[in-house]
């Protein structure tokens, strides 16, 4: 029944996957990390990817900026965006259930996907690749900006996997979201570095709609539709798990990728049952018992 | 006192009310208050956020739909055989989900709703993208014609009303009670001896048919079935209903479900103005008026009351 699969196939969508899965495990990280260290499931995330994108056709399109440029300016615009968004709805009930800070980022996303639609229209805007052409691999042809998007956020995944995990102001941004009293008596200030912990997730997620533009087309609904898979990236790798999320965003990129040759129609349900799997199985997530426990 | 003159003001009004306003609009908001009410005995009585409550509202519609369509089954039936469709999956869902609290339970939850959107999305008998259209409103049990709007309002008005009883029931009831009790401290409800996981799969069981129950309504309203009922957007309106009015109160969910019925109606003609203020009620209730409208009333009065 599998005489359809030949090598090209099977190798093309694998490279598909991994792609897809670079922006999965970006998202997932960013989610983590503002959930692992602030407890809020940023609902809004999706949203904030979208953002990051229009503000890179908005660069372009209005200012000239090319995209080499957008990939440094949309993060750190986006980012800010993200920062006064956590001091005016996040920081006001930090202290209630948890609960409700997800439901405050959902209400800003239906404000935010509200505003750009009326702006923009809701269908989808084409983004010109900056780097066009590619190299014949022999059993696909790879894009040069597919490339580049997969070594870039390789890199980006490490880097803040470093970050947060081995510098000192990422254990300042850990100490301050745990034990936030005593951190704070050492004379650091924890509601910045609360802020920092958001913008920081938030740049993530504009960072990959900046790499996504030109790949999918930049449009309004695109970060809800990219929320529902990571929603399930992040319960599968573990919550606030950041190595769980990296790890699960691109592995399950590959089994999308997969079942796309050996079962098209299951590519999208694929996820969701690894989902259910991993909580009957592994109910505190695949990569969690590396973590400590808490 | 004011109480009975307050029910009996407002059972006039519902049996009155067809006469002065549009049926469909009437019907719409009784199904969302039973939505509502299902949502509310979770999250206000037992303190779960499910986050994606549609899955059980459109799954039903769709079971209705279909069973109305393809067999000679009365209206009744399949209302019952939608409900307890619903309870399956319910159950079925709260085993997966019961044992994580929180915000795990909500993201569980919402991620469970969009399988379940695919599924449908991918069923050959759902129509996919257009819907199940043409759901015939079959005579109640098998004599009484309803195919009217009008008469459908009286079935559909007297379901609601056994639907809020059974929820003010099941909340006062000792089951009520435990739920309560594991919402505000869970570990002391383990420590006396109750397993709050099967009260909570109970308690997921019941929500989830009274929604389904809900959404069996809807599809003879509209006399359709679509994927919205399943998406996130309907997860989340019900949220901002359940909210609005008023968390862990039994008149919450009604006024909710009407405010946010006659909003999205009024708004249906600014287009994306429509999310825009819905968003931004909802975020003004989260950082502002958490108590909801209900809550907001009851302290006005007690203060009011305290003050004379």
């Amino acid at each position: 029944m599998f005489d359809h699969i030949t090598i090209q196939l099977l190798m093309g969508q694998l490279l598909i996957g991994l792609i897809n899965g670079s922006f999965y495990a970006m998202l997932a990280l960013g989610l983590a990390i503002i959930f692992g260290l602030m407890h809020v499931v940023n609902f809004a995330h999706g949203a904030l990817y979208m953002l990051g994108a229009f503000v890179a056709l908005i660069l372009l399109n209005s200012f000239g900026v090319p995209y080499w440029g957008a990939l440094m300016i949309a993060p750190i615009v986006v980012g800010a965006f993200g920062i006064v968004m956590e001091r005016l709805i996040l920081k006001p009930i930090q202290e209630l259930d948890h609960l409700y800070s997800l439901l405050a980022t959902f209400a800003a996303v239906l404000i935010i996907e509200g505003l750009m639609r009326l702006q923009f229209g809701a269908s989808g805007l084409p983004y010109r690749s900056p780097l066009p052409g590619g190299v014949n691999l022999g059993f696909m042809f790879l894009p040069w900006y597919r490339a580049w998007v997969l070594v870039f956020s390789l890199i980006v995944c490490v880097a803040v996997w470093y970050l947060i995990e081995k510098t000192k102001l990422g254990a300042y941004l850990r100490a301050a979201n745990e034990r936030s009293e005593i951190v704070e008596s050492f004379g650091i200030n924890v509601p910045l570095m609360k802020s920092l912990t958001y913008g920081l997730g938030v740049a993530l997620a504009a960072l990959g709609g900046v790499l996504a533009a030109p790949i999918y087309q930049v449009s309004p609904s695109m970060g809800s539709n990219l929320m529902i898979v990571i929603f399930a990236v992040v319960v599968i790798g573990g919550m606030g798990s950041i190595i769980g999320a990296i790890l699960t965003g691109y592995l399950i990129g590959i089994v999308e990728g997969l079942t796309k040759v050996f079962y098209p129609e299951g590519s999208h349900l694929a996820i969701f049952v690894i989902m259910i799997l991993a909580l009957i199985l592994r109910p505190q997530g695949l990569f969690s018992a590396a973590e400590k426990s808490r | 006192m004011t109480r009975y003159v307050l029910f009996a003001a407002l059972g006039i009004a519902a049996l009155a009310a067809p006469f002065q306003v549009y049926p469909i609009l009437l019907m719409t908001i009784l199904c969302f208050v039973v939505f509502a009410a299902s949502f509310n005995l979770l999250l206000g009585f037992a303190g779960l956020l499910c986050f994606g409550h549609a899955m059980f509202f459109g799954t039903a519609a769709y079971i209705a739909g279909w069973l109305l369509k393809n067999t000679a089954i009365t209206i009744e039936l399949a209302f019952l055989a939608a409900t307890l469709a619903m309870a399956v999956l319910g159950y079925l869902v709260g085993l997966i989900s019961a044992r994580r609290g929180g915000i795990q339970f909500a993201m569980i939850t919402f991620a469970i709703a969009q399988f379940i959107y695919f599924l449908l999305l991918r069923a050959p008998f759902t129509g996919g993208e257009d819907g199940m259209q043409g759901i015939p409103r079959s005579a109640l049990f098998g004599v009484i014609n309803v195919s009217s709007s009008f008469t459908l309002y009286y079935l559909i008005l007297a379901i609601t009303v056994l639907a809020i009883a059974a929820v003010y029931r099941i909340v006062h009831s000792p089951f009520g009670e435990v739920l309560r009790a594991i919402r505000d401290n869970e570990a002391r409800v383990d420590s006396l001896g109750f397993n709050p996981v099967q009260f909570k799969i109970l308690a997921i069981t019941l929500s989830a048919g009274l929604a389904g129950l809900a959404g069996a309504m809807k599809a003879t309203v509209f006399q359709i079935a679509t994927l919205h009922d399943v998406s996130w957007h309907v997860s989340g309106t019900i949220i901002f209903m359940t909210l609005l009015g008023g968390l862990g109160t039994l008149a919450g969910p009604v006024v909710g479900a009407a405010l946010v019925v006659v909003l999205h109606d009024y708004l249906a003609h600014f287009g994306e103005w429509a999310l825009i203020i819905q968003g931004s009620v909802f975020l003004a209730v989260i950082l502002f008026m958490r108590q909801g409208i209900v809550g907001a009333a009851k302290a006005l009065y007690r203060r009011v009351v305290v003050r004379s």
